[in-house]
């Protein structure tokens, strides 16, 4: 049964991960913009549209 | 929709390759595309120099037609003390700053705004915060300057808003982010909380293994520190404000719930009497929290704090001793000489010195009409002068000027909370009360079997009837209406206003901009008929002036041709002429054209103005230009009418009074030049006789009694663009469901009263349970998220119900 123990301190501890990543990607600003990367990421790279002209 | 508006006979539609407007005609075109101007046609030849004509390729017409340049508009950017101001961080090599685009509408804009670099090399990088219209770049100092990028940015469409009080904007960042953290620490506890306290939910026997109950318990109280000491400490804070104003708000209830649970389970877990109810009170957190985020949605593009000084230029051109130089605003001095150019705002109450002022009070005084004006006359600040360039001499300081003066009236300094008397702190006092009566009452009684019991059924009753429910209904159901609110094209400042709008009693107009239309004019020609080619003289001839009057006869007539104009004369104030084909052509005021004395300008009596015109000096007749009203105004008085009084105040003359009475029908209520403070005056006094004022308003004359009013709103052609402080803005199109969005915030509120009676239902219940003293871990544990998540899809559920019936999107 006391293997609970050490299973109750790892799954506390990978929580505990989570939630300083989580603060992390509030404080690095990641949610201050919700809508521009969306679009952005749909963007061409310029040259990959050099390589392939129309 | 503008396609919409006009003419249908029309050839085909032309439009812009770069803006999507209507051209008038194909003569501006470059490589088989039309542009509407000539503005347009240079930012497509700027981008295709720079190998950028992929911004065509991501949506359609997504350019925006320059304004005006001017070479000296952003001269103060090298101003140094204006440049520390603006840079969010410098080292004298590179620099980083923020600009606001409110122009910025496509992902084409996107795309271009982050291409930047290619436009300036010295531009390493930039960045578009599109729901904030912000553009944030960073840039080498020795190869280019703000003032360059600005200037760089105008010419391609871009105008960036320069605001140099951005200190607001970066406590609400700051406040957001709070929020976030919160609610990662609640959500993270709550969810660990619940997994230890499984056993418990299960029943399993606690005798069989004693040191996991201990362990558990122990974890539970450490993960819940975080929760009571951080989450929830910004209801502490609401409740001892609240308190110190003696005012009993919900966060005092709730402040009440979440203590008691954490004592008591406290108490229940170092005891091992019980497991306590962590997980109650983190999960209540938690969903309080979300509901806040839900509520606290903003449009952080749009501002409804302008002041004047969002209006005014931020530097000014003066002359001293023969040269010319740019101040920034704040040093501007009694006696200086200023230059005001064509399109320029006058910052301040002034006497005119030098050249002809020709200006546009528009959105001073509502009228549409601009005045002219001599040498030595005074001009009040505000106005716009269009046309040549002007000498002022400054009067008054800009804070003291007749439209500012305004703003240093009490209305203005007043905050808004302290007239917030809302419905949700109203019923908290009341449900405070009772439960307290209820508690004491439930804990006397059982007192006399054993005080333990009676502490237990004290802290069991507030645990039971901490409002959860009913503070949830309130943010998820007005978060939700301001969602749909927004999707219509109606944005709010924050949910209160949906409350207050259901409440209001009376509604009160403004009427140019508001009820009358900017953009459309209804001309009629009184005199002999004219024939085609007469009509594109008059095209043509009108196309040379920049004149209101000028302007919206030209847009009338938009599908005649247009010929080469030689000989063009202005006589400010009087009217213009030209020779077309060997005719000598002449349009304007019927002293000018007709060459009598009579000294009215504009007929001003009638309800529209007077375009008179000659051909040869054959007077044909003249054009009647009126004021259109906005399309569904009769439906809108209509529907209000019979639940609300109705108030009309134009600072126009009375010309309309007549057509008006037959929308309003009780003249009394109807007045006209209407000074910016007889406005506020009006509202006032409405409001002392009790009245819950509605006003809608556009221009900066109704910024006070917008402010003034309960609620403001202000009705807008592009909700970008100018707007005074106010609550909502609304834009023109929607104007028609006027009444339904007042009809809809009435829903809502009935809505919340429903879920108040629900959670109610939800309380007693519980209370019967928890008054025998039988509330056991588990049914809270179900009881608690239930009833929340219940309520909220309820309210979610039925305001989006109710939003259909009232056919919003």
């Amino acid at each position: 049964m006391s293997v609970i123990v050490v299973l109750i301190g790892v799954s506390v501890f990978v929580a505990v991960g989570f939630l300083i990543a989580f603060l992390w990607a509030v404080k690095s600003g990641q949610y201050d913009d919700r809508y521009t990367p969306s679009v952005r990421m749909l963007f061409d790279d310029e040259k990959k549209k050099e390589e392939d002209p129309k | 929709m503008k396609n919409e508006e006009k003419d249908i006979s029309h050839k085909e539609d032309l439009l812009c390759f770069h803006c999507g407007d209507i051209c008038k005609d194909k003569s501006i075109n470059k490589e088989e595309k039309i542009f509407c101007c000539q503005s347009c046609k240079l930012v497509y030849e700027i981008l295709q120099e720079n190998n950028l004509c992929k911004y065509y390729d991501i949506d359609n017409n997504p350019g925006i037609s320059p304004s005006i340049r001017s070479d000296i508009k952003y001269e103060y950017l090298d101003e140094e003390t204006t440049k520390r101001q603006l840079l969010d961080f410098g080292d004298g090599k590179i620099s980083t700053a923020t600009f606001s685009i409110p122009q910025m509408h496509c992902s084409s804009c996107i795309w271009l705004l982050e291409s930047f670099y290619k436009l300036d090399p010295g531009v390493t990088h930039s960045q578009v915060n599109f729901p904030e219209k912000k553009f944030i770049f960073r840039f080498l100092e020795e190869k280019t300057s703000l003032r360059k990028i600005a200037e760089l940015l105008d010419s391609i469409g871009y105008e960036p808003m320069i605001n140099l009080d951005a200190t607001e904007r970066k406590s609400r960042e700051l406040y957001s982010k709070k929020l976030y953290y919160k609610i990662g620490v609640a959500g993270f506890c709550f969810g660990n909380i619940m997994l230890l306290s499984f056993p418990e939910y299960l029943g399993i026997d606690k005798a069989a293994d004693p040191m996991f109950y201990q362990l558990f318990g122990y974890l539970n109280l450490i993960l819940s520190l975080p929760v009571f000491l951080y989450s929830s400490s910004e209801y502490y804070i609401s409740a001892y404000k609240g308190l110190k104003s003696k005012v009993i708000n919900l966060d005092f209830i709730l402040f009440l719930g979440i203590l008691v649970l954490f004592v008591r389970s406290v108490v229940e877990i170092i005891t091992q009497s019980a497991a306590g109810y962590m997980d109650s009170m983190s999960g209540l957190v938690f969903f309080l929290l979300i509901g806040k985020v839900f509520q606290s949605k903003t449009y952080e593009s749009m501002s409804f704090e302008r002041t004047y000084k969002s209006y005014f230029p931020l530097s000014i051109t003066i002359l001293k001793n023969g040269t010319q130089s740019t101040v920034p605003l704040a040093k501007l001095r009694i006696g200086d000489r200023m230059i005001i150019r064509s399109g320029e705002i006058i910052p301040a109450d002034s006497i005119l010195f030098k050249g002809d002022g020709n200006i546009d009070y528009s959105f001073v005084t509502g009228e549409s009409m601009s005045t002219q004006k001599v040498m030595g006359e005074i001009i009040y600040a505000g106005g716009r002068q269009i046309g040549s360039a002007i000498e002022l001499e400054v009067l008054k300081d800009v804070s003291q000027s007749y439209l500012t003066q305004l703003w240093n009236s009490d209305t203005f300094t007043k905050t808004d909370e302290s007239r917030l008397q809302t419905f949700s702190n109203t019923i908290s006092k009341y449900f405070t009360i009772a439960i307290l009566i209820l508690a004491f009452g439930a804990a006397a009684y059982w007192m006399s079997t054993s005080i333990n019991m009676a502490l237990n059924v004290f802290t069991a009753v507030l645990i039971v009837s901490c409002p959860c429910a009913l503070a949830l209904a309130i943010p998820f159901t007005y978060g939700n209406v301001m969602r749909i609110f927004g999707r219509n094209k109606f944005y709010i400042k924050n949910t209160f206003v949906i409350e207050k709008l259901s409440n209001a009693t009376s509604v009160v107009f403004d009427k140019t901009g508001t009820i009358t239309q900017n953009k459309k004019s209804l001309i009629t020609f009184e005199g002999r008929e004219l024939n085609e080619f007469e009509l594109s003289l008059v095209k043509s001839l009108s196309r040379q002036s920049t004149h209101p009057l000028s302007r919206k006869i030209f847009d009338f007539l938009e599908r005649y041709e247009t010929k080469e104009v030689t000989d063009y004369f202005e006589y400010v104030g009087k009217g213009v002429a030209g020779e077309i084909e060997g005719l000598g052509v002449k349009m304007g005021s019927e002293e000018y054209v007709t060459n009598t004395d009579s000294d009215i300008h504009y007929n001003h009596e009638n309800s529209a103005s007077r375009v008179y015109l000659s051909i040869n000096d054959v007077i044909l007749g003249y054009f009647n230009v009126s004021n259109s009203y906005r399309a569904g105004l009769a439906e809108v008085v209509q529907k209000l009418e019979k639940n609300y009084s109705l108030h009309l105040l134009s600072g126009d003359n009375e010309g309309e009074r007549g057509f008006l009475q037959s929308y309003f029908k009780d003249p009394l209520q109807m007045f006209f030049k209407q000074t910016p403070e007889n406005k506020l005056k009006y509202i006032k006094a409405l409001q002392n006789e009790g009245e819950n004022v509605l006003m809608i308003g556009d221009g900066l004359n109704d910024a006070g009694a917008l402010k003034q009013s309960d609620i403001g709103i202000s009705i807008s052609e592009d909700v970008s663009n100018f707007s005074p402080a106010c609550d909502g803005i609304l834009n023109s199109e929607e104007f028609p469901s006027l009444p339904n969005i007042i009809k809809f915030s009435k829903d809502s509120f009935k809505i919340i009263i429903f879920s108040f009676a629900a959670s109610f239902v939800y309380n007693l219940l519980a209370l019967g349970i928890a008054v025998d003293g039988l509330l056991k871990p588990i049914v809270a544990a179900i009881l608690m998220p239930v009833s929340s998540i219940s309520v909220v899809v309820f309210c979610v559920v039925s305001t989006n119900y109710f939003a259909k019936r009232r056919k919003f999107k």
